[in-house]
């Protein structure tokens, strides 16, 4: 193995960065996909493998995936809610793979809400 | 790229409760359920609170689990790691509630401590160089290596106001500049002379695990701490005195070792400038007076670790007659957080006379027994109530022993008392490497003052008389008083002779082992004149001085405890009271324990 130079750490450093984030709990954004029975019944661990994919090929050192239980609102699984940095907490229900590549895309990285799959209080599409 | 961690601890506290086998489980169980993508089992250093081990902390969300057994594993797996449900069953429950406590960073017992020298405790995996390096791991030295004096070095680390943390605590920036006046002077004569840097991880206090820890947890903070050390100090080779009872921080060095020196950072012309530097490990054999750094330094040379007068000082004359700077883990540990973050920013933590932090290993009579990191110039109040929750059963405290075996105790009515060097020496007590021991009422003072001299008079290399001697008669006076026997003028004679081991011993050990009597004496003289005036002791703890009896307005009768008696010392009708002839009772205690009533009872 060739010796280090100062600036190599960095290099390793940035390699790692994301494992270490995760640790850390130091996110800008947090994603939770709702992995009850209902949910995983739904379809909700294909929304959370393409999630996966999505970040890991997108790079995305500061977005934190993560998962919960049933949201309770069983009909309209898969849910996913993107909680991003000082935003309150969005729900998106009905997904597929594709359309949690979209909200990944336009919500947490282009940080505009998908209205079209977004949720608020009772079943109406608002926002 | 997983999106769980389950970051087990596997400190030796954890793998001896089951951990490795917790960890097989858990892989294990995560195959089954097809979950390898989303979680990436980590094996970290101590958590802190290992006395509830095993520890498994999930991350991102720092759930923490405690007590974990094999069978919990499945449903763990399946609830938390597939469905998002934490397992409420397994968290953290503070004493006297029952509402768990999930997440890790609100635990009072982590929420209270400030980590500097355990930074990387339980985040990172100690056998991976690169997750030390993605915590900034390494950079110190390279600022030290690119842009940095010897002198700019050593002018931060005094700045700072770092202090060794073995036990003396001498300021580690006049430490360094002394031996490096000694190895440029010394180089005059003899241009290539090697010179050495030691880490002492001897770590001899019973008890005490704050070094084990560290070297556990993140080993790479020491080796980048040493070359940080050796570079200002224009030292050549590092050793780390490890005892051999520490075989995983041992295997744990080695390979942190084996690893830098892949990376070039130990070796030739690290980061590619001209400083050179290697570390070794030498495991000690795990005596306690190898622990002071003349025997360490006899150790190392392969001769009888006896400790030898100074001067000459390590610096003056050390290893192999050379310059050589010996500083604890710790302090070691410290050293390129001091660099990174600056002098200012470490001096700023603490109080005056004390910057920084302190790592202390709590154990005794406290719910929450483990290792914490606290700013100096903390209370010991909140070290024993907030961090450690309070005294088990609801005992009343009677004192906290700080110092290990040569340290003092302090009692519950000093709990206010800000910890910090200038502090603790005011009350007769030292800060010492770190072991806290918290006792509670049912601590007998005589007692525990004879079980820390036992153990220093054990380990006393014999050279001194006054400490191999001296303290032989110190046991034999604390018996006499714990049997009945003691007079009054013996306060006396005690204080006398320990002043005179103090005063005739040549090293630490000898002049340090009478604190536990001094201290004693200064603030629990009460106890001892119980013992001796009134024959008495108020812990019930002194066999000789116990007494058994049955308070008759209360027996019912039951014969409960005449059956139990091994002794048939008790006597007594059925549905009358019951009696216990002092002649025979042999003082066990079991009547005390069998009655359901609470007559039977000892004074
Ligand atoms: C009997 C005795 C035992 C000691 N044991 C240790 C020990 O286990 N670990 C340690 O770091 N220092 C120990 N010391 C203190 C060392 O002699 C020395 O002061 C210390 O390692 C210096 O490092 P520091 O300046 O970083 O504290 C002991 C001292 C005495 C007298």
């Amino acid at each position: 193995m060739p010796k280090l130079k100062p600036e190599d750490l960095d290099r390793i450093a940035a390699k790692m960065k994301k494992t270490i984030n995760l640790r850390e709990g130091e996110s800008r954004a947090r994603v939770i996909v709702h992995m009850g029975t209902c949910g995983i019944a739904a379809g909700a661990r294909t929304v959370m493998t393409a999630l996966m994919e999505e970040i890991e090929k997108r790079d995305l050192k500061d977005v934190i995936l993560t998962l919960s239980s049933c949201a309770g609102f069983c009909s309209r699984e898969p849910m996913v809610t993107v909680e991003m940095k000082n935003e309150p907490p969005v729900k998106y229900v009905d997904l597929t793979p594709d359309k949690a590549k979209e909200i990944l895309e336009k919500h947490v990285i282009g940080g505009n809400i998908v209205k079209e799959y977004a949720l608020a209080v009772g079943s109406e599409r608002v926002l | 790229m997983q999106r769980l961690h389950a970051m087990i601890c596997t400190c030796t506290n954890c793998i001896s409760n089951g951990a490795l086998k917790i960890k097989n489980a858990l892989e294990a169980e995560i195959v089954k359920q097809s979950l390898e993508n989303d979680v990436l089992v980590v094996q970290t250093g101590a958590s802190g609170l290992c006395v509830k081990g095993p520890i498994l902390i999930v991350q991102p969300d720092g759930i923490f689990y405690q007590y974990i057994q094999e069978k919990d594993i499945p449903n763990l797996v399946q609830e938390h790691f597939l469905k998002g449900r934490p397992v409420k069953e397994l968290m953290y429950v503070p004493e006297g509630k029952d509402i768990p406590i999930p997440k890790i960073s609100d635990i009072p017992f982590f929420k209270d401590q400030r980590l500097i020298a355990l930074r990387n405790r339980g985040i990172i995996d100690p056998e991976s160089i690169d997750e030390y390096i993605a915590n900034d791991g390494y950079k110190a030295l390279a600022k030290v290596l690119t842009g940095m004096s010897p002198e700019d070095v050593i002018k931060e680390i005094t700045d700072a106001g770092l202090r060794g943390r073995g036990g003396a605590g001498f300021p580690t920036g006049k430490k360094w500049d002394i031996c490096r006046s000694q190895v440029l002077e010394k180089r005059k004569q003899s241009k290539n002379l090697r010179c050495y840097v030691i880490c002492n991880a001897d770590e001899g206090d019973p008890g005490a695990f704050m070094d084990r820890s560290i070297v556990e947890a993140d080993p790479h903070s020491i080796i980048e701490g040493m070359c940080i050390g050796g570079y200002a100090m224009g030292a050549t080779d590092g050793y780390i005195y490890l005892r051999i009872e520490y075989p995983l921080a041992i295997a744990r060095m080695k390979t942190a070792i084996k690893l830098a020196k892949e990376y070039g950072l130990l070796g030739e012309n690290i980061f590619g400038s001209d400083f050179s530097f290697d570390i070794e490990i030498f495991e000690g054999a795990g005596a306690f007076v190898c622990g002071e750094e003349t025997s360490l330094i006899h150790s190392l040379e392969g001769i009888v670790p006896e400790p030898t007068q100074k001067p000459p000082f390590p610096a003056q004359s050390g290893l192999w007659g050379a310059p050589t700077n010996i500083n604890n883990v710790e302090t070691w540990a410290n050293v390129p957080m001091i660099i990174s973050w600056g002098a200012k920013w470490f001096s700023q933590i603490g109080t005056e006379t004390s910057r920084g932090t302190k790592v202390f290993s709590l154990a005794g009579n406290v719910n929450n027994a483990g290792l914490v990191e606290v700013p100096m110039g903390i209370t010991l109040r909140e070290i024993v109530y907030d961090i450690g929750a309070g005294i088990p059963n609801n005992k009343k405290l009677k004192a906290v022993q700080t110092g290990g075996p040569s340290g003092g105790f302090i009692p519950a009515r000093l709990l206010h008392l800000p910890v910090d060097y200038e502090r603790l020496k005011e009350v007769g007590a030292i800060m010492g490497s770190g072991g806290m021991v918290v006792m509670d009422e049912d601590t007998c003072i005589v007692d525990i003052a004879k079980f820390f001299l036992t153990f220093t008079s054990d380990e006393s290399c014999g050279k001194c008389s006054t400490c191999r001697e001296g303290s032989i008669t110190l046991i034999e006076i604390l018996d006499k008083i714990s049997n009945g026997e003691g007079e009054e003028s013996d306060l006396d004679y005690l204080e006398e002779l320990c002043i005179a081991i103090k005063d005739a011993s040549m090293c630490g050990l000898g002049q340090t082992l009478p604190n536990p009597v001094l201290s004693t004496l200064r603030h629990f003289r009460d106890e001892f004149l119980d013992h001796i005036k009134h024959k008495k002791c108020p812990a019930g703890v002194c066999k000789p001085l116990v007494r058994y009896y049955i308070n008759a307005d209360k027996c019912t009768g039951c014969t409960l405890c005449g059956r139990e008696c091994p002794a048939d010392a008790i006597s007594g009708m059925v549905k009358k009271p019951h009696e216990i002839d002092l002649n025979k009772c042999t003082k066990c205690g079991i009547c005390v324990k069998v009655c359901k009533i609470g007559a039977a009872y000892s004074k």
